[in-house]
């Protein structure tokens, strides 16, 4: 199915992104990013790809709304970012991005549900419960709901992390290494459920991974060196083999 | 966040080290605990020395010499109802220290001349026999009247009536025993006998003209209202009769004047006993801090969920000073139990050496407990504020 319809208005849109850490008393400048321009659109499956140091975290932290820009502009859903006040920060977090981390980074004493539920405290939404539950089912979780992550499996706990990031249909589901401590079995598993989100239910995925195998699940491959893009590569719209 | 999700978010935190948050809170429960208790311990003994010094009368009024002596012939004229229509009593007083002997006890105590409006002047009651009446001192009758500690110490339990015993080598009459009192100005460890005896046989003194001279005498007002109208009457009586045209030979004093300078004293001890108490409370507040701060930072990780799940700064401040009010209302509240459960449990008791009077009243747990939650406002906001100011990018990488 073509999720990819509305090109009007992208999802993402980041102009010329330059983003300079200062370190040793501002005496040592690192570009971590340097003049980064890209488009993401509405439905599209993309993975970040790039070697340690490239850049590729820092870009993942200034689309997921945890960091600005240095310089150039980042619109997210058309919202200008790059000048927002933290809580406009954290407010855009609440309702746009869904994080999934490479540890799932799940509150140990609470139960999957919960965690799940947590960022639609944030955010002041109704119907936390009934969501949650909804969106475990979608992960396959219907009957872990009430176990904690030290109960689950590392892979049933990553399926708790994806939970909690789409439970609030964020515009984009935004993965950093999301199999990366993951073994090949439950890896697939959870690259099949993130395939299954995009296709089926048409959100937009980024994925930041090192990892070939990860990135060529993805329609559009982006690649990163010493903060430019080096490439981006859209594969033609082929069923999944 | 709900508050809803505040409380229930602070309690989730609360619960995931309980051993620390128990000894957090044992910090304000002590402090809270000695506040209530201190303070109950000053308003008790306030109220226990108003209520001795009210039992002698708050219609009391002493007349001491301050220059010229007092003589029976002044009790005479205050005794005048027509110049002094305030006053309902009038009862002279000569103090000494003698020795009483019988057979083969002696005890050594103060001997105090008295006439029989003594009894009244000074409510006191007999526990066997009768006081000294108007012939005993018209005539300076050798009787005498003990206290119910001489009259232990020399006679044991038996009735010491109608004895014969030697006060420094004269022989006099028991005719009664005064009733055990408590408190201020007790007559226990006293004997009494005629002022005129007192002042004749035991006194060496003497003053020219031939009057009798006494240490004090008491004045009873007719009630509480007529004690300053009854004090102008003493001061005019006195001035005339002593032709006075400057300053007075003698002294009036006011039990409620005594009163009010003892409350007003007391009430100070009362706020510094708060106050130190207050130390401990403050002791357990930077401990809370502590912890707050502790807890903060080995919480990096979760602050950095939460601030990427869209937590914002407020949101975390909130969390963060909840539970840290939460421990310091909890520990106020255990604090106020413990306090008022001690303070009941030592009132009225003889511990080391010392009886307890302790009053809790409803200001005082109160009071604590608004201290206690601002406590762990003031030290909490610091951690909860560092927690807030975390960047969440380093929180999340944070192990």
């Amino acid at each position: 199915m073509s999720t990819t319809s509305a090109k009007d208005a992208p999802v993402i849109q980041i102009r010329d992104v330059t983003k300079i850490y200062e370190m040793g008393d501002g005496t040592i400048q690192v570009r971590a990013l340097d003049g980064v321009s890209l488009d993401i659109s509405d439905g599209e499956y993309v993975a970040i790809m790039g070697a340690s140091g490239s850049g590729k975290s820092t870009l993942m932290n200034i689309i997921g709304c945890l960091d600005v820009p240095t310089e150039g502009t980042y619109h997210i859903d058309g919202q200008a970012v790059e000048s927002m006040s933290n809580d406009r920060l954290a407010d855009i977090r609440s309702r746009k991005v869904g994080f999934v981390f490479q540890t799932h980074n799940l509150l140990p004493r609470l139960t999957a549900l919960a965690n799940v539920e947590l960022p639609m405290m944030y955010g002041h939404w109704p119907n936390r419960r009934k969501r949650a539950q909804n969106a475990l089912e979608l992960v396959n979780l219907a009957d872990r709901m009430d176990h904690r992550p030290t109960e689950l499996s590392g892979g049933q706990q990553q399926r708790v992390g994806i939970a909690r990031a789409l439970v609030k249909k964020p515009s984009v589901l935004l993965a950093d290494e999301p199999t990366g401590n993951l073994d090949t079995s439950n890896t697939t598993e959870i690259l099949n459920i993130i395939s299954d989100l995009n296709h089926q239910n048409g959100i937009t995925v980024i994925v930041v991974t090192h990892e070939r195998d990860v990135a060529a699940r993805a329609d559009r491959v982006i690649t990163l060196s010493d903060g430019h893009i080096i490439s981006d590569e859209t594969r033609p719209q082929a069923t999944a083999a | 966040m709900s508050p809803l999700d505040i409380i229930r978010t602070s309690l989730y935190s609360l619960s995931s080290n309980r051993l620390r948050a128990a000894l957090a809170l044992l910090g304000i429960v002590l402090g809270v605990c000695s506040v209530i208790t201190l303070m109950s311990i000053g308003r008790g003994s306030t109220d226990r020395i108003t209520e001795l010094i009210q039992g002698l009368g708050s219609n009391l009024l002493t007349v001491i010499p301050s220059g010229e002596p007092l003589t029976l012939a002044d009790v005479d004229a205050l005794n005048a109802p027509l110049y002094t229509p305030s006053i309902k009593a009038v009862a002279p007083q000569i103090g000494t220290f003698g020795t009483i002997h019988v057979s083969n006890n002696t005890t050594q105590t103060s001997i105090t001349g008295v006439t029989p409006e003594f009894l009244q002047v000074r409510n006191l009651e007999m526990a066997t026999g009768t006081f000294i009446g108007s012939p005993h001192v018209e005539s300076r009758a050798e009787v005498v009247v003990l206290g119910s500690q001489v009259s232990e110490d020399l006679f044991g339990n038996q009735d010491p009536t109608n004895a014969e015993v030697r006060i420094n080598g004269r022989q006099f009459r028991v005719v009664g025993v005064l009733a055990s009192q408590t408190g201020f100005g007790s007559l226990d460890d006293q004997a009494l006998i005629p002022i005129t005896t007192a002042y004749y046989r035991l006194s060496g003194q003497r003053i020219p003209g031939g009057n009798i001279s006494v240490d004090q005498i008491s004045v009873q007002a007719r009630d509480v209202e007529s004690v300053d109208q009854a004090i102008e009457e003493i001061e005019t009586v006195l001035r005339l009769s002593h032709r006075l045209t400057d300053a007075d030979d003698f002294t009036v004093f006011n039990q409620q004047e005594i009163l009010d300078t003892f409350e007003e004293t007391n009430q100070t001890l009362v706020v510094f006993l708060g106050a130190v108490a207050g130390i401990s409370l403050l002791v357990g507040g930077i401990g809370i801090m502590n912890i707050m701060l502790v807890s903060v930072t080995e919480r990096t990780r979760e602050i950095g969920i939460r601030q990427a799940m869209g937590a914002k700064r407020r949101d975390i401040v909130a969390q963060f000073v909840t539970e840290a009010v939460f421990l310091t209302f909890g520990g106020g509240i255990i604090g106020v139990i413990a306090g008022i459960t001690l303070a009941t449990v030592i009132d009225g008791r003889f511990l080391i050496g010392a009886e307890w009077n302790t009053r809790v009243t409803n200001d005082i747990p109160i009071i604590a407990l608004i201290v206690s939650v601002a406590v762990g406002l003031f030290f909490g906001i610091y951690p909860a504020v560092r927690a807030a100011r975390l960047n969440p990018i380093e929180a999340l990488r944070y192990e």
